[in-house]
């Protein structure tokens, strides 16, 4: 028989307000096995874990019941505790009377018998519990980092520099992100290329890093300190040892009608390309879709013009397997498709853009070598209208929910860049509210108003509409001066909302690492691990958790790297002995586990089995626990019930359901 | 083929040319339009109400006389089409409304919105196939600069209309493309002509219709059609017929070659 302590904590009024907490440490001592009952006020604190200490020692416990907060908060807590007190830290269960009873529930007298239940439930299971010892597993000295952009050029740098090993994986042909295709940056209005592209260097020169450009995550398995990587490196079609990047290639390649995925398609580009000037790594790419040579077989002028004899046709995708102990996802972000904003006339006029086609058109190395001009005529606006929100703060299902969170100050930036440069062009903003919280950014958005005379109108725009002498209407409602709004345009910007980028869901799925409804990557938990997946070993970095600016993106992409370097420092790591464990003598050899099994932790052997005293060769299950991360899938599936999960096994979890029956 | 078709009032008065032409179309597309018996006014506006039950019954008894008949229900007149298409919607997806309207009707089966409703363009552009339509068009409209005015009442509320996209419709343009003539795409095709307002506000209709027309004409249309009599009626009065507007079933008709036999009759 169990010795057990109930500890049943008021987290201040939190639970106290609302359940009885003396009462359920009086029923506590009511249950059998429960030799101590007592409550505090705070129990996570360093008085509540001495009481818990105190109580093992002179009560002689053997189990501990914490009625408190989620196990996701404090079950580590707890279990330390009892463990410094000398007894085994998987012989400590917590009720979860708060998340799980006091915060959804006003009615006293129910919540407190709720809570009791709940405390009955966990006694019942320590009753049962065993002592359980984790195993070891190594840690792979070396990181991944998915994504090229300036969130993971960070994390990567910051990770090489602390002395570990780190890979990126970047899907297109160069590092840079959506960071390298802007022209400014708020609040301070430097060069994006000036900032950006010294790190890039840094990054690509680095002894500890190794970019893989042109390439992705094809597959994934192992767990936290073991992961086992598959990189697909797309056929570049160029020999990157051989090519000095002089770009004849590129000056001579006929087919030059595809759209430049860099300049937001706004002009075209060669079917052998780098995106960008300051590409790294300097080596072009054949996009084989385009290519005339791949297309009819005619052509070949590239192999011809190169001298240093880089051009490789025959070129195939190459697969290469690598081990990892930490994985870091930074995989940025797209604007989202306008299709449900017909009303914008973004399909039906040249001269509506997004603001970040405005980046490229503001750019010097952009398709207007920098002039601000209407792309349907080229000639100079005179009046340029910015709309926000477009398809962020969205009630409907159009569009997004959320906040973009870094329209407002680019919407900013560019209308002062504008007013600025351009003092005869006047400038409108319709916003619904501005967002400008941030070191020096209402500031930056004053000076826009106060100083650049940036008209900003609070209201929505319901419709752009083309007029037949290539003027744009803008049809909106100013809501403090309450009347509509017909002005006209030269030129309509639209701050599109930011979403994950497309490919982040197969990633996830890869991962085991989950995402919301918006297909952004879950935190572990929001306020305390915001830079940490729940699956071990996955960090997170830029706007794949969020939207983010630069400087957030920079900092969370530092804290990325620390705690995948908090993972890389350990030379080992202690496995969750919460694993499935076979019964041999009652497995039938049926593989159905195996087959459920999401880790491939189940594998069998044929082995003499002493059945009674009949000796018997057969073929029985066999768990991998270094792989085993404890789901339960194969526990449920078992015909035979010969799989168990240790720390959750059928008995405890039946003698938790008969207790809350009871 | 056979459809239930549902006229409207307007369509046997101010509106018959809309209605024969379409008839005459159907016959040579190979498909008839069997007039339901004893239907009633639609009430022309839908109603907002929502414990308004009386003004949806005579919707609910045409779409149980197409349901009876096994039948799609047809209609051609854009605001019978709104009304219709959004009580069904009721009847379907609002229990309140259904059980209201069904104790009161006493059917021999309750009506629950199982008739799908069509309007004759959808008829056009998902039974017989726009590239088919094509195909039986004898008189093309060729060089005929048109601008599709869609008004408000097929579009709108989107997600129950469920005709094209509101904001960027092309069901019209792709018909005028069909019987051999150009498109003009012009930015206050979607936009209401003013509806009954022209009743009280002339002003206020007047601006709406001159934006359309003007906006129309000035992106190079030399004529507008529509499939609204009332929108008809206010582009014609508002605007000194500066445009010619015609239903698009008289240029279907002209296409087909059936236009003079309906002339003539």
């Amino acid at each position: 028989m169990q010795r057990i302590g109930v500890f049943v904590c008021h987290c201040g009024s939190n639970i106290a307000a609302t359940v009885d907490v003396k009462k359920v440490a009086e029923w506590a001592l009511k249950e059998p096995g429960v030799v101590h009952a007592e409550d505090y006020p705070y129990m996570c604190s360093e008085a509540g874990q001495s009481k818990i200490q105190a109580a093992i020692k002179e009560k002689n416990l053997t189990g501990v019941v914490v009625c408190s907060c989620s196990p996701r908060m404090h079950e580590t807590t707890f279990r330390e505790a009892a463990e410094r007190a000398g007894i085994n830290p998987y012989m400590v269960e917590i009720a979860n009377i708060r998340e799980h009873c006091s915060w959804i529930h006003k009615d006293m007298e129910e919540a407190t018998k709720k809570a009791v239940i709940l405390m009955r439930a966990a006694v019942a299971k320590v009753n049962l519990n065993t002592p359980l010892k984790p195993g070891e597993s190594r840690v792979t000295k070396r990181a991944l980092v998915i994504g090229g952009g300036i969130a993971g050029i960070q994390t990567a740098l910051d990770i090489a520099e602390a002395g570990y090993k780190v890979d990126i994986v970047e899907k297109t042909p160069s590092i840079g992100g959506r960071m390298s295709q802007l022209d400014k940056t708020f609040p301070t209005l430097d060069c994006s290329a000036c900032i950006l592209t010294p790190k890039m260097v840094e990054v690509n020169k680095h002894e500890n890093v190794n970019i893989y450009t042109y390439s992705e995550v094809e597959k994934v398995s192992g767990f936290v300190g073991d992961f086992t990587v598959d990189i697909r490196k797309k056929a570049r079609s160029v020999d990157m040892d051989k090519c000095t990047g002089c770009g004849v290639c590129q000056e001579k390649c006929p087919s030059k009608k595809t759209p430049s995925e860099f300049n937001r398609a706004l002009n075209t580009r060669t079917a052998i390309y780098t995106p960008f000037a300051q590409a790294i790594p300097n080596v072009p790419v054949i996009d084989r879709e385009a290519c005339i040579k791949f297309k009819t077989g005619k052509c070949g002028i590239c192999e011809k013009v190169c001298q240093a004899g880089a051009i490789k046709y025959d070129q195939e995708d190459e697969i290469i397997t690598e081990k990892y102990g930490a994985i870091v996802v930074a995989t940025g972000f797209d604007m989202i498709k306008l299709d449900n904003y017909d009303e914008y006339a973004y399909s039906q006029s040249k001269d509506v853009i997004t603001s970040l086609e405005l980046e490229r058109i503001m750019n010097a190395a952009g398709p207007t070598k920098g002039h601000l001009e209407r792309l349907s005529d080229g000639k100079a606006p005179k009046e340029m209208v910015f709309i926000q929100c477009v398809g962020s703060r969205c009630s409907d299902d159009r569009g997004k929910s959320y906040c973009s969170k870094i329209c407002c100050m680019y919407t900013a930036k560019h209308a002062m860049l504008i007013r600025d440069k351009y003092p005869d062009v006047n400038v409108t903003v319709f916003y619904i509210d501005v967002r400008t919280p941030g070191k020096n950014f209402d500031e930056f958005y004053r000076r826009a108003v106060e100083d650049y005379g940036v008209n900003y109108i609070k209201g929505q725009v319901g419709k752009v509409i083309p007029q037949p002498d290539g003027k744009l209407l803008v049809r909106g409602v100013d809501l403090i001066d309450n009347k509509q709004i017909l002005k006209e345009a030269d030129m309509v910007v639209l701050a599109a909302a930011i979403e994950p980028n497309k490919d982040v869901r197969k990633i996830a799925t890869m991962l085991t690492a989950s995402i919301d409804t918006n297909n952004f990557l879950t935190e572990a938990h929001a306020k305390l691990r915001p830079v940490e997946s729940p699956t071990a070993g996955i960090f997170l970095s830029g706007v794949c958790q969020g939207p983010k600016d630069i400087p957030e993106t920079v900092s969370q992409a530092g804290a990325a790297a620390v705690k995948a370097i908090g993972l890389l420092a350990k030379d080992k790591l202690m496995t969750n002995p919460c694993t499935a464990k076979p019964d041999e003598l009652m497995c039938n050899g049926c593989s159905q586990c195996a087959n459920v099994c999401p880790y491939g932790a189940i594998s069998y052997e044929v082995k003499e089995i002493n059945d009674h005293g009949v000796r018997e060769t057969r073929r029985v299950a066999s768990v991998n626990s270094a792989l085993c991360q404890g789901c339960g899938a194969c526990t449920v599936t078992c015909p035979s019930g010969a799989m168990d999960l240790q720390g959750f096994s059928n008995r405890q979890i039946l003698a938790e359901v008969d207790a809350i029956c009871r | 083929m056979k459809y239930s078709y549902y006229p409207g009032c307007t369509l046997k008065n101010k509106a018959k040319d809309l209605d024969a032409y379409a008839r005459a179309s159907a016959r040579a597309l190979g498909f008839e339009l069997e007039e339901i018996e004893n239907w009633q006014c639609c009430g022309g506006v839908y109603p907002l109400g929502s414990d308004e039950i009386a003004s949806k019954l005579s919707s609910v008894r045409a779409l149980n006389e197409a349901k009876e008949k096994g039948q799609d229900l047809v209609t051609l007149c854009s605001a019978c089409h709104h009304v219709i298409k959004r009580v069904n919607d009721d009847m379907k997806n609002v229990e309140d409304i259904r059980t209201k309207a069904n104790n009161y009707m006493q059917l021999d089966e309750p009506y629950a919105g199982e008739t799908k409703v069509l309007h004759f363009l959808e008829v056009l552009r998902d039974e017989i196939g726009f590239d088919k339509l094509k195909e039986k068009v004898v008189n093309p409209l060729t060089g005929k600069k048109i601008g599709a005015y869609y008004g408000c009442l097929l579009l709108r509320p989107g997600k129950i209309l469920e005709f094209d996209n509101p904001e960027n419709p092309k069901i019209l343009e792709d018909f005028i493309r069909a019987i051999g003539a150009e498109p003009v795409i012009y930015p206050y095709r979607n936009e209401c002509c003013g509806g009954y307002i022209s009743l009280k506000e002339k002003d206020m209709a007047k601006n709406m219709c001159n934006n359309i027309v003007d906006s129309a004409d000035g992106f190079g249309a030399e004529m507008l059609i529509t499939a609204c009599p009332l929108c008809m009626y206010n582009l014609k009065k508002s605007t000194d017929e500066k445009l010619p507007v015609k239903y698009f079933t008289e240029l279907l008709a002209e296409a087909l070659g059936v236009k003079e036999e309906v002339d003539k009759a």
